[in-house]
């Protein structure tokens, strides 16, 4: 059983952090990696990328946005509460280098997924412009955290009800434009963000790194559930990524391959939040 | 008085009941019944008791199989499992899953000229016998070495190893990567061929026997093979299984409803999605299903399909019948219960609809040209005869790979150019001191009952160095 010992809703609740102990995972997990949660005995195995890890405190930190039924019954533990199962840590880590200047983009929960890439591009010696983004006010999270993670931090609101208005796209460009010496993009967030922000830097030709959350089963390499084209060739996000050369992604068959599961996930949820109601 | 020899009437091998087809087709119950103790008796009267058993050469694991028919006869049933635990500790899996015509079966004299002796129905009565009875005493554990043991994943190898080590005295941790024990046997093998209660009781058989039992432990992630030695394990036994999917490299394979066989029986077996939404994991439910390959994982999709409401279930298989590799039971269970199969077919691509979906196959008929490398006839395509089938779930079993997993994290650790363990074939030694491995991540994907025979051996070999050296 593994321990929910902070949690924090965000986003007017539509996204929820959770601290997990998880003392093995934690003292092993790097960068870039993800572990897999089951809630209960009939629960979905579900992978999400670490926002954060305490190895001396034996803590992990994922962060979700209420998506469908699993991420709803997340939701629903409490301090004190527990996963059932956490599974980890999977999947490559970042390659953490000197490389120059940095920019990190997100969008949603991406930005969550960007914290500890973040923070180790940083250590690493890099200097890290950031740019997030959200719909609007609301919706932005972990800003302080990656103010603190980052050299420079631009946050968007699509709607403009906050910081630089529209897209993190027009950010990112601005930043390219006024400085060439731009060495790598990691961008990381919805698909479709991720799609355009890989054109963007395909134009400036900066290496761009993404990271891909498509649907998985056991996170091991078994079961193929999580394949995706990178470069004509398929890869398994949960063994060959999470993170892969963004300017070779298929993100068109990834976006596919997301929604295989778009009715279940909407009866499931339906039931579940009929149930919950009733209570 | 002299006594009249008695003609022995001729007994008939007693058929297994089972739910009839077109009932069981529709619902994950096990198709076999079981043998009544009465139809037992009389299959087991059948044994000749010869003086040098061929079945016994025909087992991996040596089970004294006319001591143990012998006591059935007698209606001794509990001494009966006591005799086959001293070789085999899964019975009730095995009874159920081995692949008895070419083994035990394969070699019994009464198959010369009839049915030979039901050995695996016998197998599979005594085990469910005692689980229902619990009558036979607990094998009997050697005192403390103070060693302790490591066993990587808990499917067949990994079970034998940790009840052979535990019965040596030896302190055993059972590791597993998923969250319920049983490797192959729970996320691969359906329910309805082997009921998952039956897989848990022997796990906590083992646990009873003071096995350790460690799940969502990711060996090579969350611990490596080194510091395992260093937190004071004194020898490890790997038998992780082959669990890389193969794919065709076939356009379009990408596309909506087309998976492995091993995402498909994992969603359907280990996660439960049969029962969905009372469990949470949803799965494709296809219409018009292809399962491609014809081996048991292929008989085992292409039979949940069915179960999981397919109009029709296709078997589609580039060589012919005579080189199918499964089980001659499972292929007989599937056409029974209608699956199709469709022989010197292969497929050539998948056709998709706007949201990306599979709607067809192109195919290709084969026909047998010279054989190849694995001396069996090469498929050789038909020009021009390319055909389409439609369907909506298309289910890749054409075999695993070695996972690397925990391989590529360990050094010292020689692989083959399949990336697979090189280790010693008569004990299981590895190339890493203190370490043995066994099973499918050695041989590639093979039977429960090769893997259990590989962990039996390693588990010899670890208990002589534990207790003599290297």
């Amino acid at each position: 059983m593994f321990k929910i010992v902070a949690r924090e809703e965000m986003a007017r609740g539509t996204i929820v952090l959770n601290e997990i102990e998880a003392p093995l995972i934690a003292k092993k997990a790097k960068p870039g990696q993800f572990v897999i949660l089951k809630a209960n005995e009939t629960g979905e195995r579900i992978p999400l990328t670490m926002a954060d890890t305490d190895p001396e405190k034996g803590t992990i930190t994922i962060i979700y946005m209420i998506v469908g039924k699993s991420t709803a019954l997340f939701k629903t533990l409490k301090v004190g509460d527990s996963y059932l199962d956490v599974i980890g840590p999977l999947g490559k880590a970042t390659h953490l280098e000197k490389l120059g200047d940095v920019v990190c983009v997100g969008g949603g929960t991406g930005v969550a997924v960007m914290h500890p890439i973040t923070k180790g591009l940083k250590a690493a010696g890099n200097h890290v412009i950031c740019i997030i983004g959200a719909k609007t006010k609301e919706l932005i999270i972990l800003e302080d955290r990656m103010k603190a993670a980052s050299h420079e931090l631009r946050v968007c609101t699509d709607d403009g009800s906050y910081g630089f208005p529209g897209f993190v796209t027009v950010q990112l460009e601005d930043v390219l434009q006024k400085n060439k010496n731009i060495k790598l993009c990691v961008a990381i967030g919805p698909v479709p963000m991720m799609k355009f922000l890989s054109q963007l830097t395909k134009k400036y030709n900066v290496p761009t790194i993404v990271s891909l959350n498509p649907i998985m089963v056991d996170g091991t390499g078994m079961c193929g559930g999580c394949r995706v084209s990178v470069g004509g060739k398929t890869k398994f996000a949960c063994v060959d990524g999470p993170e892969f050369d963004g300017h070779q992604v298929d993100y068109d068959e990834l976006m596919k391959r997301l929604a295989s599961y778009r009715e279940d996930e909407k009866r499931c949820m339906d039931e579940f939040c009929k149930l919950h109601d009733a209570k | 008085m002299v006594e009249k020899p008695v003609k022995k009437e001729k007994i008939s091998r007693q058929p297994m009941p089972e739910q009839k087809p077109e009932v069981r087709k529709r619902n994950f119950e096990e198709v076999p019944f079981g043998l009544s103790p009465e139809a037992a008796i009389k299959e087991a009267e059948r044994c000749l008791q010869c003086k040098n058993p061929s079945c016994v050469d025909g087992c991996p694991v040596s089970v004294d199989i006319p001591g143990f028919v012998g006591l059935v006869k007698e209606g001794k049933f509990t001494e009966a499992i006591s005799l086959i635990w001293e070789k085999n500790g899964l019975p009730a899996v095995c009874g159920r899953v081995c692949p008895q015509e070419i083994q035990c079966e394969g070699k019994c004299i009464v198959g010369k000229k009839d049915e030979p002796v039901a050995i695996g129905n016998l197998e599979r009565f005594v085990a469910d016998y005692e689980r229902r009875n619990r009558k036979a005493p607990m094998p009997t554990k050697a005192a403390p070495t103070g060693k302790k043991v490591a066993v990587v994943g808990s499917g067949p190898s990994g079970l034998t190893v940790a009840g052979d080590m535990i019965l040596k005295g030896h302190d055993v941790t059972l590791f597993e990567a998923f969250h319920k024990p049983g490797g192959v046997l729970v996320y691969g093998i359906p329910e309805f061929r082997l009921p998952k209660e039956i897989v848990f009781s022997e796990v906590e058989g083992l646990e009873k026997l003071g096995v350790k039992l460690e799940c969502n432990a990711v060996i090579g992630r969350i611990v490596s093979l080194d510091e395992l030695f260093a937190q004071g394990y004194d020898a490890i036994f790997l038998g992780v299984g082959a669990g890389l999917p193969t794919f065709l490299n076939v356009p379009g394979e990408n596309m909506i409803g087309i998976m492995s066989a091993n995402e498909y029986l994992t969603r359907s077996n280990l996660m439960k999605a049969y029962k969905f939404p009372e469990y949470d994991t949803p799965i494709i439910l296809g219409k018009n299903v292809i399962t491609l390959g014809a081996g048991n994982v292929a008989m085992d999709s292409a039979r949940t399909a069915l179960r999981l409401g397919a109009d029709s279930s296709k078997i589609v298989y580039r060589r012919s019948r005579a080189e199918v590799p499964a089980r001659g039971a499972e292929v007989h269970h599937a056409e029974q219960e209608g699956v199709e199969f469709h022989f010197l077919t292969a497929p050539v691509k998948f056709i998709g609809n706007a949201e990306g979906r599979v709607v067809a196959m192109e195919g290709l008929k084969m026909e047998l040209g010279e054989p190849d490398a694995s001396g069996r006839r090469r498929p050789v395509p038909i020009p021009g005869s390319e055909f389409t089938m439609e369907t909506d779930l298309v289910i890749i079993a054409v075999g695993t790979g070695a996972n690397p997993l925990l391989t590529q994290s360990t050094e010292g650790l020689k692989l083959n150019k399949w990336g697979y363990i090189i280790a010693d074939e008569k004990d299981g030694k590895t190339s890493k001191k203190g370490v043995w491995a066994g099973g499918d991540i050695v041989t590639g994907a093979a039977t429960v009952i090769l893997a259990m025979g590989a962990g039996r051996s390693a588990a010899n070999s670890m208990h002589e160095y534990l207790t003599r050296g290297w």
